[in-house]
């Protein structure tokens, strides 16, 4: 695991001196940090990075994680996608399963950490046994236009935090009366997904997974999802394949709390079986050195999300100084200026035409690729987010505008 | 007796305020309402946010106005607004409101936001602490320019003036005025840090100070 002081190389010393001196603001001050699944997904990527290095700090940090069965992840599934907008029923029965299982994780968790801190809907329903002390909701996903009678239902939990935290301006919310602070997601420059590999590496990853090096690589990864669009994907590598020989690989894994990722994979397996160049990979979560290599193996990144958070494995494509061709949606635009740092989409239609584009101008491509490099190293890295939680546990103790440390 | 300079630095939480605006109209009702650590985020914390690019696009606002409703006319007005010669948010506000108002009088524009690029009002929390730094005579306070971190450099030159209002100039030429330096003081008030990146201006204030160390 990486130690504070190997980020100096990357951040310079100033940012890595400036963290301690506001950890060491927040002495005797315990957090305790709550989601629902150990492995998979960007939360328990980021808190696996994120708890270590605010304990190296001085900061007292811990982790829990909530325990529920498939009918409550299927439940959540529910709810996390009619915050992002889709039709989804979440049923009277559904709700009392719900604020049931929050309750039975409420009775076994000790909750009296100075800041309790909540990530994303599934454990919402634990703010119920708040005291004295202070919560934090950190809402990973786009809740600017959700269903009315999912939100309706989360409202009155939200509403008894102390503060809710969102990735993209466009989450905030007039109707919610608690403080709202925006703090972009991170990836962390030392992982295995994100550092430097050697060629070695990389050559063995392709070869494992029989895609050849010759030409150019066409990549998405992420989960399973329908949100994700893996179907799009394949239709703008259809487009684009009428005009150049290249490969598609869709890359990716499910979390424990998503049970529809399966089944969307096996849909698009059933174009791989079509078309030799369609690679489609099931990574299990130890893959990160698997996904690097096949982010750097790269000629061009998608992300043709329909909705996104805030998107990260675009920061991680950036970082690998690959062009990037991503949905405009969610986090999506504070991480790419368009043909400037990347290209923004809005289209099947246009995202083929963007990746002709890079496919047939490598100059250009590169320029975009170097550019979000920069982009990533300057706002999205582990570094400013631990900075900015940092802050945010600080501000819980202050109300005045400009405070003095 | 001289007690040296302490170097501070500055950090900002963001805040969302849950207001957005789509048109001019709704853009000068918000610049009339919000807090003024929204002011101050739209046309400062953003120059910390981009301070890698050249050029440097000047605020927020200006960025809307002409990237989204492509209103080239009235971001360019936003764009003319000379940030430094304001001593205070409220005036700067004032200043908007006055372009604003002027612009939607004269009419004759068509104003279209796409659904989901409204401008979004946002604020911001600022948290000041001293650093380590602090600097007895010229040449350590050299030496300290190359070390401070950007956002140090960023709170001495644009927040002691504008936000805190402790002095009517940066907090460099206010100490070196103390020390007896009155010229390179004064070199260094005329510059306008609104039209340099942050590593550009602090290249030009270590360049100012060596020649002043050399030269004497």
């Amino acid at each position: 695991m990486s130690r504070v002081d190997d980020y100096k190389a990357i951040v310079g010393e100033n940012e890595i001196n400036d963290l301690q001196l506001l950890a060491d603001r927040l002495a005797g001050k315990s957090i305790q940090n709550i989601n629902s699944t150990s492995v998979g997904g960007g939360v328990a990527e980021i808190l696996t990075r994120m708890i270590p290095l605010l304990k190296e700090l001085g900061v007292d940090a811990s982790w829990d994680v909530i325990k529920g069965n498939e009918q409550f992840f299927t439940i959540t599934k529910n709810i996390h996608n009619a915050l992002h907008g889709l039709k989804r029923k979440v049923t009277e029965k559904d709700r009392k399963y719900f604020i049931e299982v929050n309750s039975e994780n409420a009775e076994e968790l000790d909750l009296s950490a100075d800041i309790v801190f909540i990530h994303d809907p599934q454990p919402v329903a634990l703010v119920e046994k708040k005291k004295k002390n202070k919560w934090i909701w950190r809402c990973h996903i786009d809740i600017s236009n959700p269903q009315p009678e999912v939100f309706g239902f989360l409202e009155p939990f939200l509403q008894r935090y102390d503060a809710a935290v969102f990735s993209a301006p466009s989450f905030g919310r007039r109707d919610l009366k608690i403080r709202q602070v925006l703090i972009s997601p991170s990836i962390d420059p030392l992982s295995d997904k994100n550092r430097e590999l050697p060629q070695s590496t990389i050559d063995e990853v392709l070869d494992r997974f029989h895609i050849d090096r010759e030409r150019p690589i066409v990549t998405q990864i992420s989960r399973f999802d329908k949100l994700k669009d893996p179907s799009g994907v394949i239709r703008v590598y259809k487009r684009a394949k009428r005009h150049s020989n290249c490969q598609l690989v869709l890359a990716g894994g499910g979390a424990t709390d998503d049970p529809e990722g399966l089944r969307i994979l096996e849909n698009i397996k059933k174009a791989e079986e079509e078309d030799p160049d369609i690679h489609v990979i099931y990574l299990p979560p130890s893959s990160d050195i698997e996904i690097n290599a096949l982010q750097r193996a790269s000629t061009v990144i998608l992300q043709k999300s329909l909705r996104e958070g805030f998107g990260l494995t675009v920061s991680e494509a950036l970082w690998k100084a690959r062009p990037v061709i991503a949905s405009a949606v969610g986090g999506i635009p504070l991480q790419i200026s368009h043909k400037r740092s990347g290209i923004l989409s809005y289209s099947i239609e246009g995202t083929a035409y963007y990746l002709q584009e890079l496919l047939n101008n490598p100059g250009y491509a590169q320029t975009l690729g170097k550019n979000g490099r920069e982009e990533v190293k300057k706002n999205f890295l582990i570094t400013r987010h631990v900075r900015d939680y940092l802050l945010l546990f600080l501000s819980l103790y202050h109300s005045e505008d400009l405070v003095h440390l | 007796m001289n007690q040296g300079f302490h170097f501070y630095t500055q950090y900002a939480l963001v805040e969302l305020l849950g207001r957005k605006a789509a048109t001019p109209g709704e853009l000068l009702e918000g610049i009339r309402s919000v807090p003024v650590t929204s002011i101050y985020y739209h046309t400062h914390e953003f120059l910390k946010k981009h301070h890698y690019l050249v050029p440097q696009p000047p605020n927020d606002f200006v960025l809307w106005l002409k990237d989204i409703l492509h209103l080239e006319r009235l971001g360019e007005a936003f764009l003319g607004v000379d940030t430094i010669t304001f001593h205070s948010l409220e005036d700067l506000r004032a200043e908007f409101i006055r372009i604003l108002e002027d612009y939607i009088s004269e009419g004759g524009f068509v104003a279209q936001c796409p659904s989901g690029y409204e401008f979004q009002f946002m604020a911001c929390r600022t948290f000041v602490l001293p650093t380590p730094y602090v600097a007895h005579d010229l040449a350590e306070f050299g030496q300290m320019l190359h070390k401070i971190g950007i956002h140090s450099l960023y709170f001495h030159v644009f927040e002691a003036r504008i936000r805190l209002g402790i002095t009517e100039e940066n907090d460099f030429s206010a100490w070196l005025r103390g020390i007896g330096e009155e010229a390179l003081a004064q070199e260094i008030s005329q510059l306008d840090p609104y039209y340099m990146t942050l590593e550009n201006l602090r290249s030009k204030l270590i360049g100012m100070v060596e020649n002043r160390v050399q030269g004497r």
